[in-house]
């Protein structure tokens, strides 16, 4: 062999290097770059999620409610009648000497726009600052959702934001129906604390009270898990942002409790709180339920506190995953779910390989069959080929997906393409009388441009394909380019560099009918 | 081995009239299929649910709808089998939104009692996601036609480009007809499937194109453009029939060993191999008659273009010999 034969050498070269790549995958080695399995092969949760940014905004307002309750108390403002309504705040000042002062607090919170009749506030946001609110509601949502799945130990979760406000959950770890339910559940989870001052006042007469008629009173009706009613400021006296950390513990019965610790703006709310109310209830409020309202006994300092209420363990440890990755600023709901069982994914890898085998079989035999010698050639390029595809996916982790798996079996069938284009070309030369030498240089030249452009021309088409497909769509598309662009490599420069090898052994057997196929 | 004789030159051209005639009764027969039956969109362009429930032993569907009727959920759900006898698929028009119970929840509920099963797979689209997809596919089916239009264009001539692409247009109608008319149901594996079609369809079509452009610079001696075709053509056969063979055949075994999931998506290519192949030997090179194709203008036009090039080198030679 000549040692300019370069396409040869490129050839030999490629076909180790997609057989080195590709091994790790195919045995399942440890170490080395591996394909990873999408969902539908492996099994696995998939769900994309949609935001209610509504509920963010709502929240919103409510914070600013109370921490304008909590400026004016502390500073001796007599506020009367504050309400929130739909996306906007209300109240009344008393005395017209402190408004430059509150006016002046409410203006350090951005994006908030006052309207003043008299002494009547009316306090709205700005459409920027709603839009702002709601991007970061799905940032948010993003990062907490990833936080809880990353404490939940699951193997290898993907969640990414999808689109403009939609958010993408891969879990690849799933295998049975109680953990998607936990998984769900904990994904859901709004983990909304809340801590508010029961309403001694009207407490009494809960039971035959309208919600109308307590919010009439500024109150909401809750309900506590025995469905126990309690009327309850509406506006909190802090909530779940000001948390620092919580944890799961055991009370003296051995039952599992949640201790929550503030971060020191919290402390201190708590604290003064506390301190002016004792003798009065606080209940723990968690996602709008009441999970205990323990009379305050003296001032609670230091800022840390305990949800008690009958969990189970897991539950416990749950909610205090939740707790400690923050609420979700805004619920979160399906959009759209897909969840394989791992018995089907296996089936699905079982069946694509099966098909996958037959086929490529019968391709090899019959390129064989039809043209030879020509035809072992080709099925060499064929599993070169099928190696590079492998290879190429496990070297850059690109996920084999069901029609992925259908890509690479009807590559098996459209890489044989070139070398057929290639061989028919040479055919007509011999059949010309053209010299053995002469034919294959001048049957690869005049096939070039038909390959080149009927391969650009479907990689239009995968192309797009990616662009615009999802999961496993995407994945079809990878499967197809790379097979396209592989066999590009294989076909034309691999066999062409195997023909330059065998050339003087071609040329001294002529027998057109061993290596061609034909008669001449 | 060899299918075709080589010395004998198939006259394509003269049956074009009869071809035309049946790829337009095939392609109006797939609109009226199209419009008036319909296509049966899957969930994931529809939106709804199916959940797919293998059991232990082979399974009695009617045993299965009874217990469902008692859902509320499960009221109007379709049950069939689905590749075995151990194996249903369910499938409803609604989805659910709630994250903390789901469709796959209720369905372990409500089946309770109809034997020992394991639920295989839930797929839920919410109905503003299908349109999401629905409008993405349309999208990029669109944009690659346009894609290929433009290549097409620019490496040989509008003419050849529309008529490649009214060979796709070919194609793809008559998939969608079989689709149609087998009741396949469209998701997002079919989409795949149909671009795949756009690509291979192509593929086959160019190759017939780029022989022809060969042979109407080279068969200088043929002065008709139906003669220049029909050389092109059965020039091609042999490739063009050899790898739609082989195509057809692994298509083949993924429809019969792939698995039911992928079922739909094989079958579609089937019929776009079958589909495509005759376009690509009977539709697309007619079609270029049909265009008005002037064989005269355009080899004047490359014969202008080489004129230049050869100009072009003369120069470079001289400026190469100068150089040294």
């Amino acid at each position: 062999m000549r040692w300019t034969n370069w396409r040869f050498v490129l050839f030999v070269a490629v076909f180790i290097v997609g057989i080195a790549l590709s091994v790790p995958s195919i045995l399942g080695l440890k170490s080395g770059p591996k394909i990873t399995l999408g969902l539908d092969l492996q099994g696995g949760l998939h769900m994309l999620l949609g935001v209610d940014t509504k509920k963010a905004i709502e929240s919103k307002i409510k914070s600013i409610a109370s921490s304008i309750k909590y400026f004016s108390e502390q500073n001796d403002i007599l506020l009367e009648d504050l309400k929130i309504g739909d996306k906007k705040i209300e109240f009344t000042l008393l005395d017209k000497d402190d408004a430059p002062k509150i006016e002046e607090f409410i203006q350090k919170e951005p994006g908030i726009v006052i309207k003043k009749e008299g002494l009547h506030y009316t306090l709205t946001l700005t459409p920027k600052e709603i839009e702002s609110i709601k991007e970061y509601a799905i940032k948010q949502a993003v990062d907490t959702i990833r936080n809880r799945l990353d404490q939940f130990g699951l193997a290898e979760p993907t969640v990414a934001k999808q689109g403009k406000d939609k958010i993408l959950v891969e879990l690849p770890g799933i295998k049975t129906p109680e953990q998607e339910q936990r998984v769900r559940k904990l994904i859901a989870k709004a983990a909304h604390l809340q801590l508010m001052a029961v309403d001694e006042a009207r407490q009494a007469r809960v039971d035959t009270m309208t919600p109308e008629e307590a919010a009439e009173y500024g109150d909401v009706i809750l309900k506590d898990r025995h469905g126990r009613k309690y009327l309850v400021k509406e506006i909190p006296i802090l909530d779940g942002s000001m948390i620092k950390d919580a944890r799961v513990a055991f009370d003296q019965n051995n039952q599992p409790v949640i201790n929550f610790t503030l971060n020191s703006e919290g402390a201190r709310i708590f604290g003064d709180f506390t301190a002016k109310n004792v003798g009065k209830r606080l209940a723990v409020v968690l996602d709008n339920v009441i999970y205990s309202a323990p009379v305050i006994r003296e001032r609670i300092g230091g800022g840390s506190g305990q949800i008690s209420g009958g969990f189970t363990v897991a539950e416990a440890h749950d909610v205090a995953i939740a707790l400690r990755s923050g609420a979700l600023l805004a619920p979160v709901y399906m959009e759209e779910k897909r969840s394989i069982g791992p018995s089907l994914g296996a089936d699905s890898i079982r069946q694509s390989l099966i098909a996958l085998v037959s086929g490529f079989v019968l391709v090899v035999l019959f390129m064989i069959f039809y043209y030879g010698i020509a035809g072992i050639i080709a099925d060499i390029a064929l599993v070169a080929n099928l190696f590079l595809i492998i290879g190429v996916m496990a070297l850059f982790g690109a996920t084999l997906t069901l029609p992925g798996m259908a890509g690479i079996v009807l590559t098996v069938g459209m890489a044989v393409d070139a070398n057929v284009i290639i061989n028919e070309r040479i055919r007509e030369l011999l059949r010309e009388g053209v010299s053995i030498k002469k034919a294959i240089e001048q049957g690869y030249k005049n096939a070039m441009s038909a390959i080149l452009d009927a391969n650009i021309t479907t990689l239009i088409a995968a192309v797009v394909l990616y662009a615009y497909g999802t999961g496993p769509i995407k994945g079809f598309a990878i499967t197809m380019s790379i097979g396209i662009l592989a066999s590009m490599i294989t076909a034309i420069i691999g066999t062409h560099g195997i023909y330059e090898a065998l050339l003087p052994k071609i040329e001294r057997s002529k027998n057109l009918k061993t290596w061609f196929g034909i008669k001449v | 081995m060899e299918f075709f004789k080589t010395d004998k030159i198939y006259n394509f051209m003269g049956k074009a009239k009869l071809f035309m005639a049946i790829s337009t009764i095939l392609v109006l027969g797939s609109w009226a299929l199209v419009v008036f039956k319909g296509l049966n969109f899957g969930i994931d362009f529809a939106g709804g649910t199916i959940v797919q429930v293998r059991y232990d032993k082979p399974v009695d569907i009617a045993a299965i709808r009874k217990a469902l009727k008692k859902s509320e959920i499960f009221q109007d759900a379709s049950v069939t089998k689905f590749g075995s006898d151990n194996e249903i698929v369910i499938r409803i028009k609604s989805s659910t939104k709630n994250l903390k119970k789901d469709i796959g929840d209720e369905a372990r509920a409500a089946l309770k009692g109809t034997g020992n099963f394991e639920i295989r797979r839930v797929d839920m689209v919410g109905p503003k996601v299908g349109g999401e997809l629905r409008e993405k596919g349309l999208m990029a089916t669109v944009i690659a036609i346009i894609g290929i239009l433009i290549y097409v264009s620019i490496r040989f001539e509008w003419r050849f480009a529309l008529a490649s692409v009214l060979a796709l247009v070919h194609d793809v109608s008559i998939a969608m007809g079989a689709i149609s008319l087998f009741n396949v149901p469209v998701n997002l594996d079919i989409l795949a499937a149909i671009l795949t079609i756009l690509g291979y369809s192509l593929n086959d079509t160019i190759i017939v194109f780029d022989r022809i452009r060969e042979g109407i610079v080279e068969s200088v001696k043929l002065k008709d453009l139906n003669a220049v075709i029909n050389e092109s053509i059965t020039k091609t056969l042999s490739r063009t029939t050899l790898t739609s063979l082989t195509t057809f055949f692994v298509v083949l075994t993924l429809y019969l060993f792939g698995g039911e999931i992928i079922k739909g998506f094989s079958f579609t290519l089937l019929v776009g191999i079958v589909v495509g192949t005759y376009s690509s030997i009977f539709i697309a090179s007619p079609m270029l008659t049909i265009l008005g194709f002037d064989l005269q203008k355009y080899r004047a036009k490359l014969a202008e273009k080489r004129k230049k090039q050869q100009e072009k080198e003369r120069m470079r030679a001289m400026y190469e010999q100068g150089m040294v």
